[in-house]
């Protein structure tokens, strides 16, 4: 196991200078999500028109997998349709079973790869995603 | 104590973990097991095996005698007076709640008071939380001085008569302090109170005297302390016992059935419902006899020196921050670095081998009182070596200059 793939200068980054971090003050949805066995926690905030996420904040506390991993989908979900949002979540999920994903202009995502070689990490890396989900999927039904 | 022929006893530290030997620093978490143990329950299901308290057969009589011997030398070992006064029980948090489910849910009424304090551990925090709004009793709290311990003056103060239950952490899990129990014990006792200590920590470093420390229900796990998971034991007050209600019905737990009522058996099996886990009781048993081989005293001595020697070489790494007092500490050592998630530590030190816990060691409360929201922690038990308390410096600093310089 090589640190170096885990910690990449990219999610270094993102780690100590967070894209989207702090609260939104327009009407947004609001999830709050937690990891109780590690106590890492999430608050994103979702600015919603039509079926298109125009603006997404993060707060929170973790280790920096999770907390960088939130900064890059943040960055990444701004702009997209539900549809387009929940395939970017599934082809997350993807990346950390260990499969081949390209995530196109998205590079920065693929930094997290190495994750999946430190199974113990991997719900730290998809607690934002998991949030993103939950923010999203109740939005489809309506 | 010789450290090298101990080492040699447990099979599972003879190996590299991500390519470098292992240093397994969470023991209390849970405890390594030594062959003896191993080989006690192996031989347990491979010569005696069969249901307890039943058959009239051979091996149920052996079977039997195994599972009770065991809860002899549980007795014996923190000197309750009587092995009946043994439950066992899944681990501490099966026997802490049956003392609030059983016992105090019975005893608590509105207006009474259960006292706790911040440093417990969830299993010693939420069955009274639970107890409370069931009866509409008042939850306490002794309140933590600067560095985490408590003092009896604040425990005078927040015990009173309408005090129906104080429960107590021996050791803390998070800041390795010793409360004074035997003290605390009196006070409850002058009150009109019951005293409830969680022994999870201490029971596999100390000398524990139930009596000379006149604690009316003492619970602790076998995981910890070289035995099997899935075990432990609740010593309790006969009074008491005899008083309690099962809050398991079934098999084993009882005396005579009619199609609408029943009786139970005597104490300990009452709470003892169905077939009980009687390849661990073997186990904690074999564990008891290797941990007295080596002697209490020589544990607890080798815990506080490796204690300190870790308090005192981790307190001279720059941006380090330790938790808890600095004298009487035992068998842990919980800590930040500056800057770097414990997660992230606990995952450097992973890959060269040295295993430590990072989280919120089922201590939220405690966590907010230190104002963080998770830590790192090394913990030590009778197998650990200066030397590798060393090595975790080592990987420390290395740690602090990775997240500081090192990333590529």
């Amino acid at each position: 196991m090589e640190l170096n793939d885990l910690y990449r200068r990219v999610i270094m980054d993102h780690y100590k200078n967070p894209r989207n971090r702090g609260e939104l003050t327009q009407d947004s949805v609001t999830i709050a999500l937690n990891n109780p066995t590690c106590g890492d926690r999430i608050s994103l905030q979702l600015q919603l028109e039509g079926d298109v996420i125009t603006d997404a904040r993060f707060t929170g506390e973790g280790c920096s997998i999770s907390m960088s991993s939130a900064s890059m989908m943040t960055e990444a979900v701004k702009g997209r349709s539900y549809a387009e949002a929940l395939d970017l979540a599934e082809r997350f999920s993807s990346l950390m079973q260990g499969q081949d994903v390209e995530f196109e202009e998205l590079e920065d995502i693929e930094a997290l790869s190495g994750v999946n070689k430190f199974p113990a990490r991997i719900k730290c890396a998809t607690l934002a995603w998991n949030a993103l989900k939950k923010g999203i999927e109740p939005q489809q039904s309506k | 104590m010789n450290i090298n022929a101990i080492r040699e006893q447990f099979p599972i530290l003879h190996q590299e973990i991500n390519g470098h030997p292992l240093v397994y620093l969470d023991s209390a978490a849970s405890s390594q097991k030594p062959r003896s143990v191993i080989d006690a329950v192996r031989n347990y299901y491979e010569l005696d095996h069969a249901n307890v308290h039943r058959g009239v057969h051979s091996l149920g009589s052996r079977a039997t005698d195994a599972y009770e011997g065991a809860r002899e030398k549980v007795a014996a070992f923190i000197n309750a007076p009587a092995p009946e006064q043994i439950v066992f029980t899944r681990g501490t948090t099966t026997a802490l709640n049956l003392v609030a489910s059983s016992y105090a849910r019975a005893v608590c009424r509105e207006g009474d008071e259960i006292v706790i304090t911040q440093m417990e551990h969830h299993s010693n925090l939420i069955p009274w939380q639970q107890v409370a709004k069931a009866t509409g009793a008042t939850l306490k709290f002794i309140p933590l001085q600067p560095d985490g311990t408590i003092s009896l003056a604040d425990a005078e103060a927040t015990i009173t008569p309408q005090t129906k239950v104080v429960s107590i952490t021996y050791v803390s899990n998070v800041l390795g302090c010793v409360n004074p129990i035997k003290q605390l014990a009196e006070i409850a006792h002058r009150n009109g109170a019951i005293i409830v200590v969680d022994g999870a920590q201490s029971t596999p470093h100390m000398k524990v005297d139930v009596q000379e420390l006149d604690v009316d229900f003492y619970a602790f796990s076998g995981h910890k302390m070289c035995g099997p998971t899935g075990i432990g034991a609740l010593y309790g007050r006969r009074s008491l016992l005899e008083a309690m209600e099962p809050i398991e019905y079934g098999g084993e737990m009882i005396d005579f059935v009619e199609l609408y009522d029943s009786t139970w058996k005597d104490i300990p099996y009452r709470f003892e419902g169905g077939t009980p886990i009687i390849a661990g009781a073997v186990g904690l048993g074999a564990a008891i006899e290797f941990l007295e081989q080596i002697g209490m005293d020589t544990i607890d001595e080798h815990a506080k020196h490796l204690t300190k020697y870790a308090y005192d070489v981790l307190s001279n790494i720059d941006g380090l921050t330790i938790y808890g007092p600095k004298q009487d500490r035992v068998g842990l050592v919980t800590f930040n670095i500056d800057d770097v998630h414990p997660h992230d530590v606990a995952t450097v030190l992973d890959t060269k081998g040295i295993a430590i816990r990072a989280g919120h060691h089922c201590c939220q409360p405690l966590m907010r009182w230190l104002n963080v929201s998770a830590t790192a922690r090394a913990s030590f038990y009778i197998y650990n070596t200066t030397d590798e308390i060393d090595q975790l410096a080592d990987a420390l600093i290395q740690t602090k200059e990775f997240f500081g310089y090192g990333i590529e």
